[in-house]
Parts: structure tokens; sequence; C-alpha cells
């Protein structure tokens, strides 16, 4: 079959409408989690089902895509997502964060502040944030509509009292404009700061569970915590060996088998961007 | 002075079968009400009904609020239902797993109904925690252990310390001490008669084990086929009774 035979965007205009749908309700009802009725997509779930349909909802042929899988542009994940849409769409591409208009993404937000003009769409896994501590749908819905959100901070004692701080370090619970308590996807807490008043809007897409949650531009997020434990936003305390770059996330790399390690933004475009405007780390070549 | 709780023709039908019909009586702050019966008798589905866990087809049950006064609880709205459910009103279930959290410390179990009120300063959520797991005579190096390593009486008590840590004024319990052996329900028991007693608390108490009753309730109420046999003061119940049904129950107990 030739790649003509597809719609725009590989999903029908039908589906499309009623994705879209869905997420003008997420955005409406910022937090809350609205069900669509998921597709099955030419990839397996845990690889962006989700975030694949919200883009493929939101996309029109003038965006510029780009596509980031832990912050990287070259893993697999990023490129095959990129792949799909380059061929399913035909829309172009980027690598460099500020170009794009839409960014779908797997556990990172980009180092570089968005703008109003951009859309950032996040691939979840489990959007329920209250699933692993109460099991039932019906139950967990309740708790949602009944703001009975008491439950969260029994998760965050449980840190405290047995690690002596909150040691939730991905996927941290956060209160959107003082109503729903909203998983913000596996982003590193490093992260959530950034959801609080972003200029861009955020979808998130939750395939296998069939959700779609939005935050529209400016939307007020803050991060759970105690009073007497604050919530920070962590990361390794290093500079990039690449870009000597102080203020962004970083991932640990094992180099060899004696001990050596090095630490790289797990933003690529932005380490990128930094080293060729002349930021050495110690561990660049 | 007004009652704590009054219930008004309390009915529920399963179907063509009753579970529990027409039950009224009034429970005033401080006192402690037994239901016995045999299983099946619908002691079980007068608690639910009472406790807000299954709805009633017919009948009132009306508590005294803090804020508003006697407000009938079947017919509020299911929010405010839910937070008198985790302020004034506890409920033990007869086994602990029911009631607990098995994945979460002894701790989180007792801090999460403060929690759910607002609290949000660890130190002090700890302390109160603590605090209770003493009253319950639960060691405090236990107090991040899980409660899947705790024994069954442990359990239960910790069922109590969760449920009674939010101060509440009416307490439900369904077979608090059903499933232990004799000598931790002595304990458990002279534990809840203090905390009864010490806490003003009133209490419903569901059981067919006549002695808890002797030693906690000073009413008792007995049921048959989803009525009241007979009503009256504890003592005078178990010592002098006079419905056939009841005369039955009380010549059934083992005399060592």
């Amino acid at each position: 079959m030739t790649e003509q035979a597809y719609n725009f965007a590989y999903l029908d205009e039908q589906t499309k409408r009623m994705i879209r749908r869905a997420i003008l309700k997420g955005l409406a009802i910022p937090g809350y989690q609205v069900p669509f009725a998921s597709r099955e997509m030419p990839m397996p779930y845990g690889w962006g089902t989700g975030g694949v349909q919200v883009s493929a909802a939101v996309l029109t042929p003038n965006d510029i895509l780009k596509v980031i899988d832990q912050g990287a542009d070259d893993t697999t994940n990023a490129v095959s997502i990129r792949t799909f849409f380059e061929r399913t769409a035909g829309v172009a591409t980027t690598t460099a964060t500020k170009e794009a208009t839409v960014i779908q993404t797997r556990h990172r937000i980009p180092e570089v502040t968005l703008s109003e003009h951009q859309i950032i769409i996040y691939q979840v896994p489990i959007p329920e944030p209250l699933r692993f501590l109460e099991p039932r749908e019906s139950e967990t819905r309740k708790m949602h509509s009944l703001e009975e959100y008491g439950l969260m901070h029994v998760k965050l004692y449980e840190d405290i009292s047995r690690h002596g701080h909150i040691a939730t370090s991905y996927a941290y619970p956060v209160k959107v404009e003082g109503r729903y308590v909203m998983d913000p996807s596996p982003i590193p807490k490093f992260d959530n700061p950034k959801l609080s008043d972003m200029a861009a809007t955020q979808l998130f897409g939750a395939g296998r569970e069939q959700r779609i949650y939005a935050l529209p531009p400016y939307t007020e997020v803050i991060s759970l915590d105690f009073e007497d434990y604050p919530f920070e936003a962590a990361k390794a305390d290093h500079p990039c060996g690449m870009c000597s770059a102080t203020d962004s996330y970083l991932d640990e790399l094992i180099m060899d088998d004696a001990g050596g390690r090095m630490f790289v933004c797990s933003d690529t475009d932005y380490c990128e961007a930094r080293q060729a405007a002349g930021y050495k780390g110690k561990d660049a070549a | 002075m007004n009652p704590l709780l009054s219930v008004k023709g309390l009915t529920k039908r399963y179907g063509a079968f009753v579970g529990c019909a027409d039950i009224s009586f009034d429970l005033y702050p401080g006192e402690v009400m037994g239901i016995v019966g045999e299983s099946g008798s619908g002691k079980s589905t007068l608690l639910n009904c009472m406790a807000g866990h299954l709805t009633p087809d017919e009948g009132q049950v009306v508590f005294d609020t803090r804020a508003d006064g006697p407000r009938d609880t079947i017919t509020m709205s299911e929010p405010e239902r839910r937070m008198l459910g985790r302020t004034d009103w506890a409920y033990v279930h007869q086994h602990a797993r029911d009631g607990l959290r098995m994945g979460v410390s002894a701790g989180g179990n007792v801090g999460e109904r403060l929690m759910a009120v607002g609290a949000r300063h660890y130190g002090q959520i700890r302390e109160k925690t603590t605090d209770w797991l003493g009253r319950v005579e639960i060691d405090a190096s236990r107090v991040d252990d899980r409660p899947t390593t705790f024994s069954g009486g442990m359990q239960q008590r910790l069922q109590i310390a969760r449920n009674l840590v939010t101060g509440p004024r009416l307490v439900f319990m369904d077979e608090p001490t059903g499933g232990l052996d004799v000598s931790v329900q002595a304990r458990l028991l002279d534990l809840l008669r203090g905390l009864v007693r010490d806490m003003g608390l009133s209490a419903v108490i569901v059981t067919h084990d006549l002695a808890v009753v002797r030693l906690l309730a000073d009413r008792l109420m007995v049921m048959k086929d989803g009525r009241v046999a007979e009503a009256g003061l504890t003592d005078q119940v178990l010592d002098d009774p006079q419905h056939p049904y009841s005369q039955l129950l009380v010549s059934s107990v083992l005399q060592v």
C-alpha cells in the first residue's frame, strides 16, 4: 500500500474530530481526565499511542513537528514517531525546540522556555495519579469528583517515613488550579515547576487507558508536598560534561566498568545548541 | 438532650427478601448500643444502612451534626455523607483487612484520616499517629511496618486507632472481636471499653458474642428475621430474657 492511501496524519477525519472534542473538553476542565475512544495504532501500547493520536488530531499541514524521547531527538521512539508523521502527514520536522510548533514528548519538558504558538503533547502511560493507592476506577473517579485527595498525601507520607524525604522523583503528583490532582506523566520532578504558568498549550494522551487531559496556557500547577517537607525540584548535582550547563536535567552515563561516569544534558537539542555556541564541558572531545 | 443518632422505621429489602424491617431506636451521646442475633438476622444490613454503605428502602437515620443539628443522613448529599464518614463517624470492620490499607505502613494507615481532613504537616501527623499507636498498645517502633506483618489482634487494634484518630463521635463496629482468640479478645474489649469511656464515644456494636455486649453495651437489641425481637438494658435482657428467641440465645451460651 502506498503512503497516499492514508488520510492526513494516519487517522480518519471522524476519529480526529472525536479526539479534538476530548481535547477541547480537557482544556475547558484543566486536569480532568476525559475518556476517549482510543484507536489501535500501528505501534505497541507503551510506545506513545496516546500521544500519537493527540498529535494526529492537532497537526495541520503547516506544522513543524519535533519528537523527543527522554529529552533526546535521536532515540528509537522519537525517530520512529517522527518518521511516522513524515510519511503519513508529510509535515516538516525539526529537532530545534524553538522552531517546532508541535512537540510530542516522552518523559521530559524541553529546557528552552516554550512560547504561546507551541503545543506540547505528553505520552502518558497511567493517567490516574491515585491508581496505585486505590485500585477501583469507580472509586478514584468519585474521589476526583468529590475532591477527596487525602490519599495522595499518604503516598508522600510513606516516602518520608521510609526514606526521610519525598523520594518520588518522577510522575510527581500536582494540583491544577486548586482543583484536580493530576499525574504529569513520568517527567522528572525537576520539570514540574515548568508545568505551571507555561505559555504553550499542554496536552496529555494515554492510549491504552483511553484518557486525554490538558492544561491551557498559563495554568497554575502546584506540586503536592508537606509544610515541613516542601517540594524540591531535584537534579544531579553536576555540570553537563559536554556543554557545562548547570541548569539542565542530566543523564548519568556509565563509561567503563571501573566506575567512570559522565553527566550530560538529557535534552540533546539544548546541549548541541550550547556546544555550537562555544560552551565546552570537561568531557567534551 | 437530643439523641446523637435517631433511627426511624428503617427497612431494607433484597427483592422479596427482607434484610431488616421497621427498625427504630435512639442513641444518646456516650451510649453504647449492642445489636445481637444469629447469622442472617439482618444485623449487618442494619449497620450498613446506618453507616451509609447501603441505601435503605424506607426510613430515616437522623444524626445530630456539629454544624447544622439533626440531619437525615440518607437524604443528605453524598459529599456530605462521605465527609461525616471520615470525621464524626468511624466504621470498624470485622476483618481488619477490609478496613486497612495493607500496602501502606501502620503510620500511613492512621495518618490517612488526618490527611483526608486537611493535615499537611508531616511532623504533626507523625506525632499524633505515634500517640495513637501507643494508645492501642502497638509499640512505636512498628510505626513504619506494614499491617501485613502484624498479628490479627494488632491489625484490629490498628484499625481502631485509624478510626478514632480524628476524634469521631459515633463508631459503628461490625463484629470487632470476630476471628480473634479469647485472650486477645479480652484485651481488645478492655481497650475498647477504656477508649469508649475516656472519649465519651457513642457506639453501635453488632456481634453474635453475648460476652462482648455484656462488657461494652449499655443497651441491647436482639434481632430475629430482620426484626427487633427484644430491646432493653443489657443486663435486663441478658439476665431476664422475655422473648423466646432471646431466651434461646442466652441459654445457648456455653458455660465453662
